[in-house]
């Protein structure tokens, strides 16, 4: 019999009036009992409609009937198959429009929980054991990987399974890419985050730190180093701004900067850590993505009075996860929906004093199909801030395009590659946000996942 | 980690390290700079490259004791090993044909130290190189030897007029270009008031000026944005597209303050390493 219940059980959370002043999880996730009762919400479609709805195709039925069936660790290892990071995409997944999206029981009703089950199937097994999956001989063929975060994990993780020595060539001091410098504590534990990179480490592969692909090395260096093929998962780059005067006061910041100060360089502890971050009373967070969404909640831990989304389109539009808005909604963030800057007023010293803004009304669909906003006239008005965040995305990092020649790249920056990964360069690949521009940490996956097969088919052939 | 080989205090508030780092070494050219960070709480700083060693694998850096990770910096000893050294980043100089045309180097403060390996790479693509450098008192000069070997013509400045030639770097510069003397480009290195007096003296005479931007930075390879400064009208981020600009389309005035953006926890976190360095001191005796 299964669970007629047309209600996603709700996940144990921390509570908003609280956790609006820590850093810890905000979502507690799935007791046993309570992962079993939701498990049993699944119908076992035949069809399985969920598994087409996710990027890296986990065979969901299968590993819920293990869930209900009590086998969880069991069912860590189904998943375990396709996706080498559950503990993480169980948290930052937008399982809304993948797997969730498709779930039959959605037609009436919510979807069964399928995040918050391969979540907490991850915390079980890893709070256990983490076996190491089971790997093919050696067979003595080098491949570089450029980046370790969720791109580049997987691709070197699935390579090193099928018998590949692997390397990893990490720009930062710390490897994981935007899981570590990026995804805030709250929404993504740093000792998750370790824990499956050393699982991925466990696998034989190696990551050097301190290398800067494009700088330290180029592409052809590593070809002449001995490495039959090269990945670059190296991600988004330099962060965008809007063009309107006054971004570059005192004040401004973008996500990426005003984040990696706070995860990854811990101003959170200054003057314990030796890197400043200055958040200031009133915050404006100008964008509606899981990045703004994170920077509008870390401001709020750090002690900003009162903090602002600001967001030129309606709430419907943003592309931030749903859950992460409802969260954010709890803690006390205010959402100024159609609502677009203008400038960005400093004072003497050449810090932020205000911004000001128009308001914005929606009008026809454009190329994304949203409904265009257009601005309405005589509604210009000034917020009082002190700081403003710009989370409005990324353009991909220049380096490795400058220094490879003969790769080719699209006008906005993002490398050109085929269904299966491939650059107009031979037996170089690349996926993630450095071909897409900024999008998910599950579609970087894929994508790692989608050129670790197609290298392997490559090198495979070339004997 | 990244050893230090050698350590030199070339007075009392500017220091030399030699530092293993085989890979930094084998890239580096001139112009561009590495960023490092001491221990596990340190902040990410960058330095520009002051010489590399292909052979040995060694970097040379040369900074001052300015703030918290400098000061600690100079507090680290030959052996000793910081966490991480990266690099070498931002974009190698180009200079162009200078080759039997005359270019001036001018270097203020620690800019002197960085200004040098760009008066070496001038020299061996052929420039005739005058180089003029200042100091607040002929007590603090560095490199002066380095200096003097590399250029035809060195002049030195100091504030308070302890060599017998007192004034700016750029009093120097003006005699220079009064006596007819004709620049075909001119690097200028230094704080910023420095570089920008340069490029407004060079400006109405359209003498091609370069100026080397160091500024705040967490990742330096085009990540956090937070290096950007106007240059021409148009943004710029100094770790990728720099860190040398066109000083004549620099915002100077834009850059100092940036540059003086956190200086209340500068000055904060300085404090605090004073005060633990005296209860240091004390548990000593």
């Amino acid at each position: 019999m299964y669970n007629k219940s047309p209600v996603k059980l709700p996940a144990r959370e921390q509570d908003p009036i609280v956790r609006r002043g820590n850093f810890k999880e905000v979502s507690l996730g799935y007791s046993a009992e309570m992962a079993v009762e939701e498990a049993s919400r699944c119908l076992n479609c035949k069809h399985q409609p969920c598994v087409e709805g996710c990027p890296v195709n986990v065979q969901i039925p299968k590993f819920i009937g293990l869930v209900k069936e009590g086998e969880f660790e069991k069912a860590y290892e189904v998943i375990r198959e396709t996706n080498s990071l559950p503990a993480i995409c169980g948290r930052v997944c937008p399982q809304e429009v993948q797997c969730e999206a498709k779930c039959v029981r959605a037609i009436k009703g919510d979807p069964v929980g399928i995040g918050r089950l391969e979540r907490f199937c991850a915390d079980y097994a890893m709070a256990r054991s983490c076996p190491v999956p089971e790997l093919q001989p050696k067979n003595g063929k080098k491949v570089a990987v450029v980046g370790s975060g969720p791109a580049g994990l997987t691709c070197a993780g699935d390579l090193a399974r099928l018998g590949y020595e692997v390397t990893i060539f990490e720009a930062l001091h710390t490897p994981g890419g935007v899981l570590i410098y990026g995804i805030p504590e709250f929404r993504l534990p740093k000792r998750l985050v370790k824990q499956e990179i050393e699982s991925v480490e466990a696998m034989g592969v190696k990551i050097e730190k301190n290398v800067v692909v494009g700088r330290s090395v180029s592409l052809d260096d590593l070809f002449d180093e001995g490495y039959s093929a090269v990945f670059v998962g190296s991600g988004a780059g330099l962060p965008k701004f809007q063009n309107i005067p006054g971004e570059n006061l005192n004040g401004v910041y973008s996500a990426n900067e005003f984040l990696t100060r706070i995860n990854f360089m811990k101003a959170y502890t200054f003057p314990e850590s030796d890197t400043p971050v200055r958040v200031g009373r009133r915050v404006a967070v100008i964008g509606g993505g899981n990045v703004a969404m994170d920077a509008a909640r870390s401001a709020l831990r750090l002690g900003a009075q009162e903090v602002s989304i600001v967001y030129r389109r309606s709430e419907k539009e943003m592309p931030a996860r749903i859950e992460e808005i409802h969260h954010a909604r709890e803690e006390g963030i205010i959402f100024k929906m159609l609502t677009a800057p203008t400038e960005i007023l400093g004072d003497e010293k050449g810090s932020v004093r205000a911004m000001t803004c128009v308001e914005m009304e929606l009008g026809e669909p454009d190329a994304s199909g949203r409904r265009r906003p257009v601005v309405k006239r005589g509604s210009e008005f000034t917020m009082d801030v002190d700081t403003v965040v710009v989370a409005i995305g990324n353009s991909p990092n220049p380096l490795i395009r400058d220094t490879t020649p003969g790769l080719q790249t699209q006008r906005w920056g993002g490398i050109i590659v085929d269904d299966r990964g491939a650059t107009s360069r031979e037996n170089v690949y690349a996926g993630g946000d450095a071909v897409t521009g900024a999008a998910t940490v599950i579609l970087a996956m894929g994508a790692g996942k989608t050129a670790a097969q197609a290298i392997h088919e490559k090198l495979s052939k070339q004997g | 980690m990244y050893k230090i080989l050698e350590k030199r205090r070339l007075n009392d508030s500017v220091t030399l390290m030699r530092v293993d780092a085989p890979l930094v070494a084998k890239k580096a050219g001139p112009g561009q700079f590495i960023i490092l960070r001491i221990d596990e709480n340190g902040e990410r700083i960058p330095l520009t490259i002051a010489a590399y060693d292909r052979e040995s694998g060694s970097v040379t850096i040369i900074f001052q004791k300015v703030g918290l990770t400098t000061m600690r910096l100079d507090e680290k000893e030959e052996g000793d090993e910081l966490l991480d050294f990266v690099g070498p980043l931002g974009r190698v100089s180009h200079f162009g044909d200078v080759k039997g045309k005359r270019v001036a180097v001018i270097g203020g403060g620690l800019g002197i130290a960085i200004a040098y390996p760009q008066a070496v790479a001038l020299a061996n693509l052929g420039a005739e190189v005058d180089m003029i450098v200042g100091f607040r008192n002929i007590g603090l000069a560095i490199l002066l030897d380095e200096l003097s070997a590399v250029s035809k013509n060195l002049i030195v400045m100091t504030d308070d007029g302890s060599n017998g030639h007192r004034g700016f770097v750029t009093d120097a510069l003006r005699q220079q270009l009064d006596a007819g003397v004709q620049y075909e480009h001119v690097v200028a290195i230094g704080p910023l008031p420095m570089m920008r007096a340069v490029s407004e003296m060079t400006r109405p005479l359209g003498i091609h000026t370069v100026v080397s931007m160091n500024p705040i930075m967490i990742d330096g390879t085009g990540m956090c944005g937070g290096c950007r400064l106007t240059v021409g009208g148009e943004m710029k981020f100094a770790c990728v597209d720099g860190p040398e600009f066109d000083g004549h389309l620099v915002d100077f005035d834009e850059a100092m303050k940036r540059a003086r953006m956190y200086a209340p926890e500068e000055n904060l976190s300085r404090e605090r390493h004073a005060c633990r360095m005296e209860e240091a001191a004390k548990h000593v005796q």
